[in-house]
């Protein structure tokens, strides 16, 4: 409508100009901007995140209104053993997932960073654990678990003849639990091996060079340049990666369900098979703000105790 | 594998009489060992799904007579049952669906906020942009609970126009900081001459901003389809009915069934269900790369 009335001017002051007049109007234009992205948060994300708070607390079901209960979820769940193994596998997971993550792309984003052919297609090769649907490359690791068929047991038994018996990956708790583990660090690499290696791209050539003069060994330029010039993106990724990965849902859920006798539980799986599946919205509920206290406090540790360094770095070197 | 790769390295050991056999052993050993150990870990998965989907029922449970890292006699009749005797052609068309809608409609939104925020400037406007991508922050595992109850408030349970309304939570934020960048990087001088020539607001957005932003455009919008393409859990507790369901949920929850799995079926969903993202991949890696970078150096 607006874009018609430029070439004219007299017909800009006339019928249409109060319109085109009003989408130039800067407080109108900002608001009508800005009314799709914040309404569709609003209504489908602080909306439902005030009524999750608000469901924890009342005892609804699916199909009943439910009523305030005060901290009556929060009671029953701090006495229910599988909420207190729930909590224990997500920080089990969480911190070794994270840990094996970031040393392992740490790693390959340091590979990478070397000058070799084929660079820029293997890094788009390596992307793509990242790429495919979580639960569809979890349906190829139940499958590469699978306790007869396991690929990984054939390797060890018959070719290898390391082992006598083929492993049962996912039939007793600490093996399902680590084979869980093992395929959440599958995933998370490529997305920090590329965001660390974009980090290292920008640290400047000219740091290696004058530690090199000064005979700084391959080990010390990594302590004391790539480290520290790594710090603020180590801190951002770490952030996200820590949430995303103690909030998972879709690998427990799609491999093993929380099994074998519900050592597997997370608790967005718990929180799942509570609320949603077994009904009880409220207690459900209960289970996912649960993760709230956690989540802020890992941002916060891995926020603030990353830039902390970055900050007395940034001091002695001024 | 490794164990043949790590053989001529060894093999090269022998002669370490010049620098140059040193350093390139040293290269080979620091940097393609590793590097070949990462690839095939992470490649072995998808490799492993395609072989299985092509192999016949009788090879799969055999590995005694069969090599299982090849097929002797490949057959397409575990692909032939998906599309076939299976409603799987019905769930990519709603997967597509709900994928392009979410992120059209994320797209639009997005794009108009972020505008907003870097180019009309107004008083409060660095807060919007932080409250936006606080919005980030929240995973859809706190979220799915409360949103179910919301989806059944607006009688939208079942139904995928919930997933397209609902995906933008994520996608949003996402590309509103995409295309913050983006419009950050276009010089400022152009749309002052524009307004100085007398075009409105929305022209500019319309005629100079976005056609510069394209590559903007580009990366949001393949990183968006590419995640509402994946979602599952929203999916999963949306969507009742099995002819509704997204691909992901309806491998999972329509094909495994009983105790005896298909894996010739499941693995062939698996590798249909990729395909789609993989060949978006495949020709717009370069953005990918971007986008992913952008948004977290930004």
């Amino acid at each position: 409508m607006s874009v018609t009335t430029l070439p004219t001017l007299a017909l800009a002051q006339r019928q249409p100009s109060w319109l085109v007049r009003l989408f130039d109007y800067k407080p109108f234009l900002i608001v009508m901007c800005l009314a799709p992205a914040i309404g569709l948060l609003t209504v489908f994300l602080t909306y439902p995140l005030g009524l999750g708070i608000w469901l924890a607390f009342t005892d609804t079901t699916i199909g009943r209104k439910g009523v305030f209960v005060g901290f009556e979820n929060f009671q029953y769940l701090l006495t229910d053993s599988l909420w207190w193994n729930a909590v224990f596998y997500s920080v089990v997971y969480t911190g070794i997932a994270t840990f094996g993550k970031f040393a392992l792309g740490f790693w390959l984003a340091l590979l990478l960073n070397n000058h070799f052919p084929f660079k820029s297609l293997l890094r788009a090769i390596i992307l793509m654990p990242w790429i495919v649907p979580t639960v569809l490359s979890a349906l190829a690791f139940w499958w590469i678990y699978d306790p007869q068929f396991s690929i990984i047991s054939y390797l060890l038994v018959d070719v290898l003849h390391w082992r006598t018996t083929n492993i049962d990956f996912l039939g007793s708790p600490w093996p399902a639990r680590f084979s869980l583990i093992a395929a959440n660090i599958w995933r998370g690499i490529p997305f920090v091996a590329i965001s660390l290696l974009a980090g290292l791209q920008t640290i400047s050539p000219s740091l290696y060079e004058a530690a090199m003069l000064d005979g700084a060994s391959a080990w010390q330029r990594f302590r004391y340049i790539t480290f520290p010039m790594m710090m603020p993106i180590l801190a951002i990724v770490m952030t996200f990666s820590i949430i995303f990965t103690f909030t998972d849902f879709q690998l427990v859920y799609a491999i093993t369900r929380g099994g074998p006798g519900n050592s597997t539980h997370l608790l967005a799986t718990l929180a799942f098979q509570r609320g949603i599946a077994g009904g009880e919205l409220g207690e459900g509920a209960a289970i996912a703000v649960s993760m709230i206290p956690f989540l802020v406090f890992a941002t916060l540790f891995s926020y603030y105790g990353l830039a902390r360094r970055k900050w007395q770095q940034g001091e002695s070197n001024d | 594998m490794t164990d043949t790769a790590a053989q001529p390295a060894a093999v090269a050991t022998t002669p370490p009489d010049t620098m140059a056999w040193d350093s390139g052993l040293r290269r080979l050993m620091m940097i393609y060992l590793p590097l070949g150990c990462f690839v095939l870990i992470l490649l072995f998965p998808f490799y492993w799904m395609t072989i299985t989907s092509f192999k016949p029922n009788a090879e799969l449970m055999n590995y005694k007579e069969h090599n299982p890292f090849w097929i002797s006699s490949p057959t397409l009749a575990h692909i032939k049952h998906l599309l076939f005797n299976t409603a799987y052609p019905r769930w990519l068309w709603t997967t597509m669906l709900v994928a392009i809608g979410s992120t059209t409609l994320s797209l639009i939104a997005s794009t108009l906020a972020a505008y907003a925020i870097e180019r009309l400037r107004f008083r409060g406007s660095p807060y919007v942009g932080l409250g936006i991508y606080l919005a980030y922050l929240v995973p859809p595992s706190i979220l799915f609970i409360p949103l179910a109850t919301v989806v059944v408030q607006f009688g939208l349970f079942d139904s995928p126009l919930a997933l397209i309304l609902v995906y933008p939570t994520f996608l949003v934020p996402f590309c509103t900081w995409l295309l913050i960048g983006y419009f950050k990087s276009i010089p400022y001088e152009l749309e002052e001459c524009a307004l100085v020539d007398g075009a409105t607001r929305l022209q500019i957005l319309r005629r100079i901003t976005l056609p510069l932003a394209v590559p903007g455009l580009i990366s949001a919008g393949i990183f968006s389809f590419t995640l509402s393409w994946n979602e599952f859990i929203y999916a999963l507790a949306f969507i009742q009915s099995g002819a509704n369901k997204t691909v992901p949920v309806a491998i999972l929850t329509e094909l495994v069934t009983g105790d005896v799995y298909q894996w010739g079926a499941l693995m062939a969903g698996s590798l249909l269900g990729s395909l789609p993202v993989a060949i978006f991949y495949s020709l717009f890696v370069d953005y990918y790369v971007s986008s992913l970078t952008g948004a977290v150096k930004e």
